[in-house]
């Protein structure tokens, strides 16, 4: 591998790296269940969506042919990060876990249709 | 037609998702994969009540690139305001008015919400009308509603829902 895309897969590893990182000092600094939600779900979508984009470029060049496992890695986690999140914000709703934000007038035990 | 093949678009990305796994083209996987394709919907059948459809691809690849474009503005915002620390966040819980109608439409809704940074869609009504969104920093709750209505409900309207545009 030349230089340059050396510098470019460090350059995407690191920002991951970071963006993980900022992602997991959000569940240590943040001050009530919802917000703490953000941090782990989100920032780490940035995160890990460059460790994939270095990764699939390191083994499309030294391995044979393309490699796109990391589409599939992708895809799952853009499915599945969602909807847990959604599932740990309602169930807490439902056991009216303590906000910073001031909680909804409806009732929250209102049952979704689901 | 629509009884030997009921959701095409599902088969067909069933059979590009079990490629992928594979990770190689050879003809003994894409037969193996087309036939998954094929079966996998009549086992699941009723996890699709209605047929999805894409109306309008243009404006589906452009709502992607939005959507794209969000996740790293966003990602940037949220990690900016966890190192600026919390004791400047103003969460709130805004409650979004719901023109979707579908089940489709109004999941694809609340993913698109929550997987983009910042906010977090917490729970349904039982009515189906209004979606509760958990947003980590607003000052405007009211902009942001437009600001979702907009940006994705609008366009997930146009491609899963015309025949009920208002």
């Amino acid at each position: 591998m030349s230089a340059m895309t050396d510098i470019l897969l460090s350059l995407l590893i690191l920002t991951g790296a970071l963006f993980t990182f900022v992602g997991s000092l959000g569940l240590a600094r943040l001050r009530d269940f919802y917000t703490r939600l953000h941090g782990p779900t989100k920032a780490t979508t940035l995160g890990v969506g460059c460790l994939l984009v270095a990764s699939a470029v390191v083994f499309s060049l030294e391995g044979d042919g393309l490699s796109l496992h990391e589409i599939l890695v992708t895809l799952f986690l853009f499915i599945t990060a969602p909807v847990s999140a959604h599932l740990l914000a309602r169930a807490a709703l439902h056991l009216k876990v303590k906000s910073l934000a001031p909680a909804p007038e409806r009732p929250a035990s209102s049952p979704a249709r689901d | 037609m629509r009884r030997l093949l009921p959701h095409p678009l599902l088969s067909l990305s069933l059979t590009v998702l079990w490629l992928l796994l594979v990770n190689s083209f050879s003809a003994g996987a894409l037969v193996l994969g087309a036939l998954l394709g094929w079966l996998i919907p009549f086992a699941t059948s009723r996890f699709w009540p209605e047929a999805i459809t894409v109306r309008q691809p243009g404006v589906l690849l452009r709502f992607l690139g939005v959507f794209a474009w969000d996740i790293v503005r966003g990602s940037f915002q949220v990690a900016w305001l966890i190192l600026r620390g919390p004791a400047r966040l103003q969460p709130a819980f805004v409650e979004v008015p719901l023109a979707l109608k579908t089940d489709l439409g109004i999941s694809l809704l609340a993913n698109t919400i929550s997987l983009t940074p910042g906010t977090v869609s917490a729970q349904l009504s039982a009515d189906r009308q209004v979606l509760l969104v958990h947003t980590l920093n607003t000052d405007d709750p009211v902009a942001l509603i437009i600001e979702i209505k907009q940006r994705y409900e609008t366009p997930l309207r146009q491609i899963f829902e015309p025949e009920n545009r208002s």
